[in-house]
Formats: C-alpha cells, sequence, structure tokens
C-alpha cells in the first residue's frame, strides 16, 4: 500500500484538515467563539490569519471548522453510497418495474443540472446541516445505483449464481453471501472518493446561505466574509484559507479513493 | 443393461419451454404477431434409479433449456416434470427447497461454477447451511470432508481451506461433484461436465460418476454433445433436434442402428480417432435452422435425404421401432 | 516462460501434418512463431524455420510481411470467425487482404473473392453479406478463404473446428481434405483432438509442455504408439465405432510452462518413470523410417 503513489499522496493531504478536526484544542491558539481582539485585523504576529468582523481568530476559526465540514461531507457520501448500494443492488438483481423505475428516475436526475437543484431543495427545507445532508444524498444517489446495478447485472448472471439457486439458495443468501461481498469493497472506495465532492457542495450551500450559520464550517465562513462585505475590503487573508482548506481535502479524498479502488480491483482479478 | 424400476425416478411428459423474443414498440402497433423461441418442443422421457440417461444434440437443440428446466431455474410453458411421483411446478417455495436436496447439479464450466470469494470448504459445505444440516460447523465440516473424500480429493483437509484458482480444472469439477453429493441427491443434472476439461483427465471425472452410480444409486441426466463420449457413459441416450426428442434408446441401439436420418448423419459426422478406419461418409449439408422459426412438419425434413410429401406436413411422433428404442420418422418409423 | 523448446517438425508439399497437445502445451505459439505473429515479449531464441529450402527466420521483417506472410504460408486463427469485423461485408474482408498485398483492382479482388468462397462451399453472391448474417460454420469457411487469398503453399490451422457443431465440423473437415487435394496443398492442423487429426491428416506430431514427444507417419504412430503419453492419449479418447470400454486417464495434469518438470517433462505422471527420467532428457530416437519417439523407455 505505501507503494502506491495516490495513497502517499491522499495520506499527506489528508494528514492536514483530518489533525484539525481530530484535535481542534490543541492546534488552534485561540478558542474561535471567543472575541480576543478587534475585528477586520490584518494578519500579525498574534493572529496568523487575522481576524474576521467580530474580533475571532481566524485562524482558529478554520481549524474547528474542518471538523464540521469534513463530517457533513462524509455523511453525505455515505448515505449516497449506501443507498445507492441498496437501489442499484435491488434494481439490477430483481430487475422488473423496479429496474425501469430506478432507470428513468437515474436519467431523469442526470439530465437536470445538479447545484440549481440543491439550491432550490436546500431553501425548500431551511437551514441545517441535516437537511444539506439529505439534500445532498437525495440528489446524488441515482448515479451510483446505476453504476452498482451494472455491476450486479454481471455478476447475476455468472454460473454460480445459477448453481447456488438449483442449490435452493434463496434470493436473500445470494445477494448477501455471494453478490454484495463482491460490491462492498468498491463502494467503501467510492465513499472516500465522494466526500470531496460533498464537501464541496456543502461548502456551496452554506456560502448561499443554506447551511446553519451559527455553526464555523468553511462554507459558512466564506457566508461571513460575503455578509459583512469582506469580499469588497479585499481580505485575502479571510477568503482564500477556506478555500484553500477544501482544495486540500477534495484533492486527498479523492487520491485516498483511488488508492483504494486500485487495491480493491487488481485484488478481486486475481482472485478470479 | 439397468433394471428400470416400476416408479420411474424422474418423468418429464410433454415439456415445453418457450422464450419470448422481445418485441419493439412497433410490432405492438401493428399487432405483429408474437415470437417465441421455442428451445424445448414437446419432450417426454424416463429415468429410473441408478440409470445415466444422456441427453444429446447439436446447439439449438435444447438439451441445456431441459436441465434447467428440470431443476427448477426456468418454468415450463407446458408439460410436467414429476420428480419421484411429485409434480415439481406449482410448488410452494418450501416444497421446491426440499426436492432441491434430492436433485443437485454439475455444470459445464469448472471455472465459472465455484464462486471465486469461498473456500472449496465453504462451497462444499453452502447446500448444508442452506438447508439447516448439521447441527454445528464441526459437524458440516465432517460431511463436506466426506464429500472430498467420495470424489476422490485426497487428503480432503490439504483442500479445505483453498481457494478455486488456486485448483486445476479437473480438481474445480471435483469440487463441483462433491457439493452436489454432500446433500446425499439421488439425482444429478450433469450439463457437459468435462467438455472444459483436458482430454487426458476427463475420464476421472467419468468415471466417478459411474461408481457413484454403481456405489450409491445416484441417477445421472447426462447432457452431452460429445457423442463419442455419450456411447460410453450413458445406458441410455436421446437424440434432440430442435427442440424434440427423434430417437431414444438404449445407447447401443441407437447409436448403432442409428435408425432416424438425424442420428444417422450425426454417427457419420463423428470424427473417429483412427486413420484407418472406413469413411464411408456422407456429410449431410446445411445447418441447424433457428429455434425462432422450425420448419413446418418434421423439422428436419429440408436437410432430410429420404424425405417424403408427408415429413413436411406432419411432425412425426415417437414411435418404438424394437424394444425399448424409439424414433420420430414417418420414413423409418412406421406404425 | 519457455513455449517451445527444441521442437522439431517437418511438412510434406501436399501433405497434412496434425500437430496435438493439450492445453498449454505451445502448440498455438509454435504457429504463432512461424508467421511472425506473436505478442510482443515473445522472443524466438534459436532454432530454424526451413520453407522451400529457405531458413525464413533469417529473412527480414519487411521481406517476410512482403513475400512471405499470407502468400506462402498462412492462417486460420483460433475462434477466427470471431475475428471478422462485423461492420465491413465478408467480401471486402477478403478483397483487402488481396489488395494489401498485390497491386489489384477493387473489383478484380472481389471477384477473386467470390471463386475463393464458391472454393469454400460458399454461395458466391454472399460476399456481398456482413458476418452477423452468417453462421459459425460459414464465418469459419470465409476465414478458411480468406487465408487462401493469396494462393499460398501452406496453411496452418489452428483448432479450426473448436466450438463448432459436430457436423458442422464434419463438413469444414471436408472442406480442408478437398482443398488439399485441388490445390496440393501443405496443411498443418493443430488440435487437441486427436478424432479429427486422425481423420484429416496424413502425419501427426505429439506435443507436450513446449516439447515433442512422438511423431511420424499417422497410421504408424496410432497402431504403435511407443511413448506413454501417446498412448495415455489415444485411449483417452473413445471411439464411436468402438464398442463400450472403460475409460482412462493420465493422472496429474499438464504442467506450468514457468516451471517444467526437470529431465522427460511427462515424468511426474507418467507410470514407467524411474530416476534417468528425472535426471536426463530422452533423445529423439528412430522407430521406424518414419516414426520417431523421444522416450526412455520406448514401450
Amino acid at each position: 500500500m505505501l507503494r502506491n503513489r495516490n495513497f502517499v499522496f491522499g495520506m499527506i493531504l489528508i494528514a492536514i484538515p483530518l489533525s484539525m478536526a481530530l484535535f481542534p484544542q490543541y492546534i488552534a491558539p485561540y478558542d474561535p467563539w471567543e472575541r480576543v481582539d478587534k475585528s477586520f485585523l490584518r494578519p500579525n504576529s498574534k493572529h496568523l490569519l487575522g481576524t474576521n468582523d467580530i474580533g475571532q481568530d481566524l485562524l482558529s476559526e478554520i481549524i474547528y471548522g474542518a471538523r464540521i465540514s469534513m463530517l457533513v461531507g462524509f455523511a453525505a457520501a455515505s448515505f449516497t453510497v449506501v443507498l445507492g448500494v441498496l437501489m442499484g443492488t435491488f434494481a439490477g438483481y430483481f430487475g422488473g418495474i423496479l429496474d425501469e423505475l430506478l432507470t428513468g428516475v437515474t436519467d431523469v436526475m442526470l439530465l437536470l443540472p445538479s447545484l440549481p437543484l440543491m439550491i432550490v431543495m436546500a431553501s425548500m427545507l431551511g437551514q441545517g446541516y441535516i437537511n444539506i445532508i439529505l439534500v445532498l444524498s437525495i440528489l446524488t444517489w441515482p448515479g451510483v445505483a446505476r453504476m452498482i446495478r451494472s455491476q450486479v447485472l454481471s455478476i447475476r448472471e455468472r454460473a454460480y449464481i445459477e448453481v447456488s439457486k438449483a442449490i435452493g439458495c434463496s434470493d436473500t443468501r445470494i445477494l448477501f453471501v455471494h453478490i454484495l461481498p463482491q460490491i462492498v469493497p468498491l463502494s467503501l472506495a467510492n465513499i472516500v472518493i465522494r466526500i470531496g465532492a460533498a464537501m464541496v457542495s456543502e461548502a456551496s450551500l452554506s456560502f448561499l446561505g443554506l447551511g446553519d450559520p451559527t455553526q464555523k464550517s468553511w462554507g459558512v465562513i466564506l457566508y461571513w466574509v460575503q455578509k459583512t462585505g469582506g469580499f469588497s475590503l479585499g481580505a485575502w487573508w479571510w477568503i482564500l484559507p477556506p478555500g484553500i482548506m477544501i482544495t486540500i481535502s477534495v484533492l486527498g479524498f479523492t487520491q485516498l479513493g483511488f488508492a483504494m479502488e486500485r487495491i480493491v480491483n487488481p485484488r478481486l482479478k486475481e482472485r478470479e | 443393461m439397468i433394471d428400470i424400476t416400476d416408479e420411474a425416478l424422474l418423468r418429464v411428459e410433454n415439456l415445453k419451454k418457450w422464450f419470448p423474443v422481445r418485441r419493439s414498440i412497433i410490432d405492438a402497433l401493428l399487432a405483429r404477431k408474437e415470437l417465441f423461441i421455442k428451445a424445448v418442443d414437446g419432450v417426454s422421457f424416463e429415468i429410473g434409479t441408478g440409470e445415466i440417461f444422456g441427453l444429446a444434440g447439436e446447439s439449438g437443440s435444447g438439451k441445456t433449456t431441459v436441465g434447467k428446466t428440470i431443476l427448477g431455474l426456468y418454468e415450463p410453458t407446458d408439460g410436467s416434470v414429476c420428480f419421484k411421483g411429485t409434480e415439481l411446478f406449482g410448488l410452494s417455495k418450501r416444497k421446491m427447497k426440499e426436492m432441491r436436496r434430492k436433485l443437485q447439479t454439475i455444470y459445464q464450466d469448472p471455472y465459472e461454477s465455484l464462486d471465486p470469494r469461498m473456500t472449496v470448504l465453504d462451497i462444499v459445505s453452502e447446500p448444508l447451511v442452506v438447508h439447516g444440516i448439521g447441527r454445528s460447523r464441526e459437524e458440516r465440516e465432517e460431511m463436506a470432508t466426506q464429500a472430498l473424500e467420495d470424489v476422490e480429493m485426497s487428503p480432503p483437509e490439504e483442500f479445505l481451506k483453498r481457494y478455486p484458482h488456486e485448483l486445476s480444472g479437473g480438481q474445480r469439477q471435483r469440487v463441483a461433484v462433491a457439493r452436489a453429493l454432500v446433500l446425499g441427491p439421488e439425482f444429478i443434472v450433469a450439463d457437459e461436465p468435462v467438455s472444459m476439461l483436458d482430454v487426458s483427465i476427463r475420464a476421472e471425472v467419468l468415471n466417478l460418476m459411474l461408481k457413484l452410480r454403481k456405489v450409491s444409486g445416484i441417477s445421472f441426466l447426462f447432457i452431452a454433445h460429445d457423442l463419442a463420449l455419450a456411447k460410453h457413459v450413458c445406458d441410455r441416450l436421446a437424440i434432440m433436434y430442435l427442440g424434440k426428442i427423434v430417437d431414444v434408446g438404449p445407447t447401443e441401439d441407437v447409436v448403432n442402428t442409428h435408425v432416424h436420418p438425424y442420428t444417422e448423419a450425426l454417427i457419420a459426422a463423428v470424427p473417429v480417432p483412427d486413420p484407418a478406419a472406413e469413411r464411408t461418409k456422407v456429410i449431410i449439408g446445411g445447418e441447424i435452422p433457428s429455434p425462432m422459426n422450425p420448419p413446418s412438419g418434421c423439422r428436419f425434413h429440408p436437410r432430410c435425404p429420404i424425405s417424403l410429401d408427408i415429413c413436411r406436413e406432419k411432425d412425426p411422433e415417437l414411435i418404438e421401432v424394437s424394444d425399448s428404442h424409439l424414433v420420430a420418422c414417418h420414413v423409418r418409423a412406421r406404425k | 516462460m519457455k513455449a517451445v523448446d527444441d521442437v522439431g517438425l517437418s511438412v510434406r508439399r501436399g501433405e497434412a501434418l496434425g500437430l496435438v497437445g493439450e492445453s498449454g502445451c505451445g502448440k498455438s505459439t509454435l504457429a504463432l512463431a512461424t508467421m511472425r505473429l506473436g505478442p510482443s515479449n515473445m522472443q524466438i531464441v534459436d532454432g530454424s524455420i526451413e520453407f522451400d529450402g529457405t531458413d525464413i527466420l533469417k529473412v527480414d521483417n519487411n521481406i517476410f510481411r512482403r513475400n512471405y506472410r499470407w502468400r506462402k504460408m498462412s492462417m486460420v486463427f483460433q475462434g477466427a470467425m470471431n475475428a471478422l469485423n462485423p461492420v465491413f461485408k465478408v467480401g471486402d474482408q477478403i478483397a483487402e487482404a488481396i489488395i494489401s498485398h498485390e497491386d489489384a483492382e477493387k473489383t478484380e479482388a472481389l471477384e477473386r473473392a467470390a471463386r475463393l468462397i464458391q472454393l469454400v462451399g460458399i454461395d458466391p453472391k454472399r460476399i456481398n453479406s456482413y458476418p452477423h448474417e452468417l453462421s459459425g460454420g460459414m464465418k469459419q469457411r470465409i476465414m478458411i478463404a480468406m487465408a487462401l487469398a493469396l494462393d499460398p503453399n501452406f496453411v496452418i490451422a489452428d483448432e479450426p473446428t473448436t466450438a463448432l457443431d459436430v457436423i458442422v465440423q464434419a463438413q469444414i473437415l471436408k472442406v480442408l481434405k478437398d482443398l488439399q487435394g485441388k490445390l496440393n496443398l501443405s496443411l498443418m492442423l493443430i488440435s487437441h483432438d486427436l478424432s479429427v487429426v486422425a481423420e484429416l491428416c496424413d502425419s501427426i506430431s505429439i506435443m507436450y509442455a513446449g516439447r515433442i514427444l512422438e511423431y511420424g507417419e499417422i497410421g504408424s504412430v496410432f497402431r504403435n504408439p511407443r511413448h506413454p503419453y501417446t498412448k495415455g492419449l489415444i485411449s483417452s479418447f473413445p471411439s464411436i465405432k468402438a464398442s463400450r470400454r472403460e475409460l482412462t486417464s493420465i493422472s496429474g495434469a499438464p504442467p506450468n510452462l514457468l516451471n517444467p518438470p526437470s529431465g522427460c517433462r511427462f515424468h511426474p505422471r507418467c507410470p514407467y518413470a524411474d530416476e534417468s527420467c528425472k535426471t536426463e532428457e530422452p533423445k529423439m530416437e528412430n522407430i521406424s523410417d518414419r516414426h520417431h519417439v523421444a522416450c526412455h523407455h520406448m514401450g
């Protein structure tokens, strides 16, 4: 695993936001909720990234923000894939009306532009992170389902599945013992890859005010920049860091996900 | 000759399996006739206890479909399959599952019929798990070990933890047989069980089947496309063409007297591993027509060297031409 | 991996040689090497291939492509019927083979294609058919026609009838036999099926794990097999003409060519093996003028 360049690269990148998320209290210089200084301060020796509009230390905000950004990203990605795997497996294995319904829904959803749709849904549901997770999952699971469905379709045709039926295996057993174990490894890799995309979507929605403005995710930080006129001030020390952190996280998770895919795939091929 | 008991173990009567061909919207709008692939179109035979019954034919004959329908993998379009006196179709799921304990199968491809992610132990004991046999894991392991011994994989302990990709083709096929045996079946559907194995090891698996028949009285439906092999393994043989049985009886009779013209053509076409053998062969021309549109009357008539007018009009019935040997031909099997 | 290790073969003009062996014995590699159509990691390390007096291994690649491949010698590949391009008519594909080697007009090439498919027993009008409109047997005949496009002296047929039904197989074998007679063609038929070789060939070579174990005039080898593997192989093929007998096999399995057995490669499976078989490779010896065996015990 250590030889895999993607893996190493990904781990290095992830280390940064991950440590921020896990041990913010040890890394951050201040409590981000406390007013520690004057507002709109530029970066200086006391505040490496300056302060925000109400005098809170920006660096601490960024560090504490990692936790919630990653959590939301991970939750949304997990729900998406779990839902996608369930639906895709049932549709692929049983076929029939369920399959036709799924294909129809997937086709429609792939046509619609995702971000505007997310915005509409989120504004209908109201603010809050649970809602964001919901919105992200509902709108992205069809893509996963379609991918899983084709995998299941090809496994379903193989001789050992037919033999299992002849032995008397129930559909449940075939699904859980023969089919799902082949799908799970790639699905896990898929979750990791999607965390990045979910984080970007969450940041976008929060930036537009559809997140929870009382929390401190990176998207919300940007929301407050916008709201308090930070952009017109040209406060680059406030504007850039959240974006950079998101970029690092997305890159890192994507690399890790690719590495996982590569690990999972050749082993399956070898087993065959 | 095996004594066939009065109560046949398996009785197939007028079995039909048609597969609908997908229609486009235009076909439906224009109300065009629905097309079917008539894979099996009226097949009847009986298999007794301890008998090896061969079902031979070329591609499109329907022999594999017959096997799969008997196993309950397909639902018949018409006709019946009776196993030990019980009609298999319309049975509740639970009852069918009970039947499956006695009715097992071996597939053609040793590389595909075993789940690559399961160990040999898991594969062979899966039927036990599915049917709730064996009160503990140890007991099931014992039964699986015994099955491996029965298929002459020794020492069995060495193979239990291995994966299919670590075994040779012949070994994999033995594992497949062990899996079929572990429930103590009475009947096994063997679909071309050796055609994908190297020639020098085919006999191992076939002799194993013969031993099982002798020792445990297991009957086999041996689906074959190698007639030379079928001749040396099967007690009785049925020749299928485009979904129907055209010739059936004791193997030696069917092969040596080759009454039906298709049987004759097949036997003439089989290559003989002896360069000095006499070759007076007339190889018939043409190819097998599509099962979607079989010829009228006797399905073989377009290629038959002795066909008459009636062959084009009427489908011949199976008529006894000698002791237990039935042939469906207007010309050579008359009442 | 030594797919082919010290192999000696010869085919006379107008003669059919059957190269028999099980999977992984190296027979297809031998054929591809002769035609220089092997994969990029295949190297011909030693030996010579003499064609009509010339060692073709020493011939330059370009000259080989222009003068030898497909002109003097051609090949019908395994699973050939799946090698036809589905978007072109079969006549065009045969014509393409002609045009790429000779200076011929398209119409002339198509005429020749029509005559070629007639030669293999297909209605010449079918040069306008697409591959999916043809049955398996017909596609295989097209591949044979394509191999004959430039009127070669020597054709290698690699498992030409595997995957075909029995009657179609017999038809194809008949086509090959007729062509052999009509065109005085030399044929090398590669097959795992001894009966197919017995039907068609004049001489036979038994290949195992990259080596030839026994070869010679086919009648002599069948009547009087000397190598234990040959005996085992012959007895593994039941005959439809013979009365029922017990089926026999050869214990063990064909070896892995990456790590072949020492000495005689067959010794792990041989009932007569002794110490010398494990250490010394047997040399090819003459049983008669046209029958040779490589075995320490020679049956």
